[in-house]
């Protein structure tokens, strides 16, 4: 077991020096100049001259990646170009607010569609699974931008019962758990959670059926174990793949949720990288890009320690 | 028995007494508590634009964070809907170019005005600013504010003390346009900047990062001389703003006594918003909206602005529209008023960059109208038919800052030149990437053999309006001269223009050059965008200018 963790562990080294080049290409070989959201195009060639050298975009690109992977080992992630900010700053306050629209989305996610799922399997073909199928492949179908935006018109426009954009009164600064805070979460998370929810509720529902067909549940069956019994013993066997697809699910939405945090105006990563890209503003993009992954690669690492302690076979192969 | 029923009853003990004087202090505090009025605002930006003085997020941010917090030492005249806006002056009270040396100018300033957090603005503070975006030798020179700034300033050099209320500024060359350049050199308080720099950590030694950490900190507690007052600041959500009540112009004294500004970078969110109740005010509505925000009762505001939307045309060897038949022609056969129904009525019909009645507009001898048959006409003249079209491709994005909805204009632009035998193709680029493009010029590969380009701008400022599109010393790479438009006429005009220094010459010059220009027409010109901003019924004293910005101050909130 701790071979495997240890094992584990060093493989992410490679891969975050491979994400951190990957975050960095991906961010330079993109058109357009580093420096347009400070330098209108209308600037002097001297003028752009100038300010490429007092940030450094003048340097070689190997020179500029190593000087930011070792600023980044350091916890120092640059300065926002377009505000001045320090960049770390910048996305683990944006982290948390997304960690926060996150975990809610998940965890209605996780419930609804586990419920979706077991329940369709364990009735398999009958109307309550066309029912618990159906809405889970509306869930995994709508796009959830669209589905956002007709929450926003039906319970902020025409009902004005929950508000459309933003996170509070005072900002995400001053968030509370109370319902002042909490009614400015309900629209973003519910729409978020509309995939996760489809997702899991198909891959429960799968495995169910296919544990169901197992023949060690006939012999359970034979032994004379009630039905709760049988259900624990499906659940049990179900799990680790439950929340491995949970797990997965969380990384997608830590990173996936540009379009539902810009149409919420909800300040978390995706609203982050949504300004970082349209300003351009290269230091921010790459550092919430690498934090993004570095979360991705993190949450696998632990899915798998997670997994292994549920099903020890798995680090034996 | 009745006084000592009084005395019994009403027997003050401490506990009593403050029981007493905190329910006399609610009352009292209350009706002026509650009677706070305060103006929320949907912004399109997507992050507060910055409040150190000098803002990014294009215009918007001077809008916002900008005009609201800070003055110049000229302002715009915000004050009319229906008259251009012009030149005033604003924290300096008149300005002189030397006879001698046309590249000085003095600047005399108001002796009133004090910054936010009570020091006195004066030439020191004139001086310090300039160098702020201009001498990278001063300790609080901070590359970061240098493009937005430098940038439209592009003359000025440096800045002189001569006395407490006099400043000398000095220009690279002579420059009639220098005071309206000003307009974009916000005075920020160099006191509490000052005392910023000195609360940095000890730690930090290298004087470059404690100016780094001192405008930070500055961003959040700004103090400049405007009509707000910076109250709060959370990075990317909002911004709150209060009245200044010692605001040294009684004309923009505040009325409303907070303003709030938030970000909101989607349209629909923004409109969700503002049918909803959230805002007050949101700029730019979705325009499928505009319907139902009115049937709601909301006001929506809007006025041809200067800026300009157009095909900028190519001069390079081999262009189609090297002939100015071709020119006249494609200006001529564009039905801008269906073009303005698509738009749902949120366009201005151009008649050259700038409007009639304005200043610089000068009388053309050419008159932009829809008129398909005289296209048609000068189209044949030129040798294209409906058999021999003129084909030719134009770059164009799909979005973009100031863009408008280029797709569906471009595509109702493309199908109106073809009743006069205009064959048009686009290339469609990714906004940044077009607007990158437009530095490298027509005769750049990335041109991509297109002999047109769709790059909106503002034309507020002589410079950027009329200059670096017929300068030819703006031709690529230097400026924006895509085409590669301009010739010795030109450049006479343009160099008449920078060098009348009095207000009306200077004006005079460069209505002269609007109108060779309009003539000429380098450009089609084919909409000016009209800032349409929605806002509830409660809020008053709204007027919107002709101009890319507006002025909070006059507006109450019932």
């Amino acid at each position: 077991m701790i071979n495997f963790l240890v094992r584990r562990i060093v493989y992410t080294i490679p891969i975050m020096l491979g994400v951190a080049l990957v975050c960095f290409g991906l961010v330079h070989i993109s058109p357009g100049d580093p420096l347009v959201s400070i330098l209108p195009p209308d600037a002097s060639i001297q003028l752009q001259e100038q300010l490429m050298e007092l940030y450094g975009f003048n340097r070689s690109l190997p020179e500029q990646f190593f000087s930011w992977v070792y600023r980044a080992l350091q916890g120092d992630l640059g300065t926002s170009i377009a505000t001045g900010r320090p960049v770390t700053e910048e996305v683990m306050k944006a982290v948390g607010n997304t960690l926060r629209l996150a975990w809610v989305a998940t965890v209605i996610g996780f419930v609804f569609g586990s419920l979706f799922g077991f329940v369709a399997g364990y009735f398999q073909n009958s109307w309550v699974d066309k029912v618990a199928s159906a809405t889970s492949v509306l869930g995994v179908s709508v796009p959830h931008y669209w589905l956002g935006m007709v929450l926003v018109i039906i319970f902020s426009s025409t009902l004005m019962w929950l508000p459309p954009s933003g996170a509070g009164e005072g900002g995400s600064a001053e968030w509370v758990w109370n319902w002042a805070h909490i009614k400015y979460l309900i629209l973003p998370a519910v729409t978020m959670s509309v995939i996760p929810m489809g997702i899991i509720s198909r891959t429960v529902r799968a495995l169910v059926a296919e544990i169901l067909s197992q023949e060690y549940i006939v012999g359970l069956r034979a032994k004379g174990l009630t039905d709760v019994g049988i259900f624990l013993h499906v659940v049990k066997n179900a799990a680790p793949t439950a929340l491995a697809v949970m797990g997965l699910q969380l990384g997608y939405l830590l990173g996936g949720s540009i379009l539902i945090e810009t149409v919420f105006s909800w300040p978390g990563t995706g609203f982050l990288l949504n300004s970082a890209i349209f300003q351009r503003d290269l230091p921010l993009l790459q550092g919430t890009i690498l934090v993004l992954a570095t979360f991705f690669v993190v949450l696998n690492l632990l899915v798998d320690v997670m997994q292994t302690l549920l099903d020890p076979r798995i680090a034996r192969g | 028995m009745k006084s000592s029923r009084f005395s019994s009853n009403s027997a003050l003990s401490p506990f009593r007494v403050a029981v007493l004087c905190g329910a006399l202090a609610a009352v009292m505090a209350g009706p002026s508590m509650a009677a706070e009025s305060v103006l929320r605002i949907g912004m399109t930006a997507a992050d507060v634009p910055r409040t150190l003085g000098q803002p990014d997020q294009g215009f918007e941010g001077n809008r916002f964070t900008g005009i609201p917090m800070y003055d110049s030492l000229t302002q715009w005249d915000l004050s009319s809907y229906d008259n251009p806006s012009v030149l005033i002056p604003a924290l300096a009270t008149s300005w002189v170019v030397n006879a001698d040396d046309q590249t000085k100018w003095t600047f005399k300033l108001r002796d009133d005005v004090k910054f936010h957090d009570g020091s006195p603005f004066n030439a020191d503070a004139v001086v310090w600013n300039v160098e702020k975006v201009l001498n990278e030798g001063a300790l609080h020179f901070d590359p970061s504010q240098v493009g937005v700034t430098a940038s439209r300033m592009p003359t000025l050099r440096s800045a002189k003390k001569i006395d407490d209320f006099t400043v000398e500024l000095t220009s690279s060359e002579p420059d009639a346009f220098l005071p309206i350049n000003l307009t974009n050199l916000f005075m920020a308080s160099p006191v509490q900047w000052k005392a910023k720099f000195d609360a940095v950590p000890a730690d930090v030694t290298d004087p470059a990062e404690r100016a780094k950490q001192a405008w930070i900190a500055f961003a959040s507690d700004a103090s400049g001389t405007g009509p707000f007052k910076m109250d709060s600041f959370v990075p990317r959500e909002r911004v709150e703003v209060v009245k200044n009540p010692t605001y040294w112009d009684p004309k923009r004294m505040a009325q409303v006594d907070r303003v709030i500004m938030m970000p909101m970078p989607e349209a629909n969110a923004r409109t969700a918003a503002l049918l909803s109740g959230q805002v007050d005010w949101i700029e730019a509505p979705a325009p499928d909206a505009l319907p139902q925000i009115q049937a709601r009762g909301f006001e929506v505001y809007s006025n041809p602005q200067p800026h300009v939307w157009p095909w900028q045309l190519s001069f390079a060897e081999g262009s189609p529209w090297l002939d100015k038949r071709v020119r006249h022609a494609a200006n001529l056969c564009i039905d801008r008023e269906s073009l303005k129904v698509l738009l749902g009525g949120q366009m201005g019909i151009p008649k050259g960059t700038v409007p009639p009645g304005h200043p610089w507009w000068g009388n053309p001898s050419f008159d932009i109208r829809y008129d398909p048959e005289a296209a048609t006409k000068l189209m044949a003249e030129a040798g294209y038919t409906a058999d021999k079209p003129m084909k030719t491709k134009v770059q164009i994005s799909a979005s973009g800052s100031g863009q408008m909805q280029p797709l569906p204009m471009n595509e109702f632009v493309q199908e109106s030149l073809k009743q006069c035998n205009f064959d048009i193709e686009f290339d469609v680029l990714e906004w940044n990437t077009l607007f990158t493009n437009w530095r490298k010029g027509a005769k750049d590969p990335s041109a991509n053999g297109a002999t047109a380009t769709n790059v909106s701008f503002a034309a507020m400022d002589p410079f950027f309006a009329m200059v670096r599109f017929t300068s030819t010393g703006a031709y690529p790479p230097v400026s924006n001269n895509w085409g590669y438009f301009g010739d010795d006429e030109f450049d006479a005009l343009i160099a008449d223009a920078r060098t009348s220094f009095d207000d009306k010459e200077r004006d005079a010059a460069l209505a002269k050059l609007h109108a060779r220009i309009v003539e000429e027409a380098p450009f089609i010109w084919i909409a000016h965008d009209t800032g349409p901003r929605a806002m509830s019924p409660k809020v008053k004293g709204v007027v919107q200018p002709k101009s890319w910005f507006i002025d909070i101050a006059p507006m109450s909130v019932e």
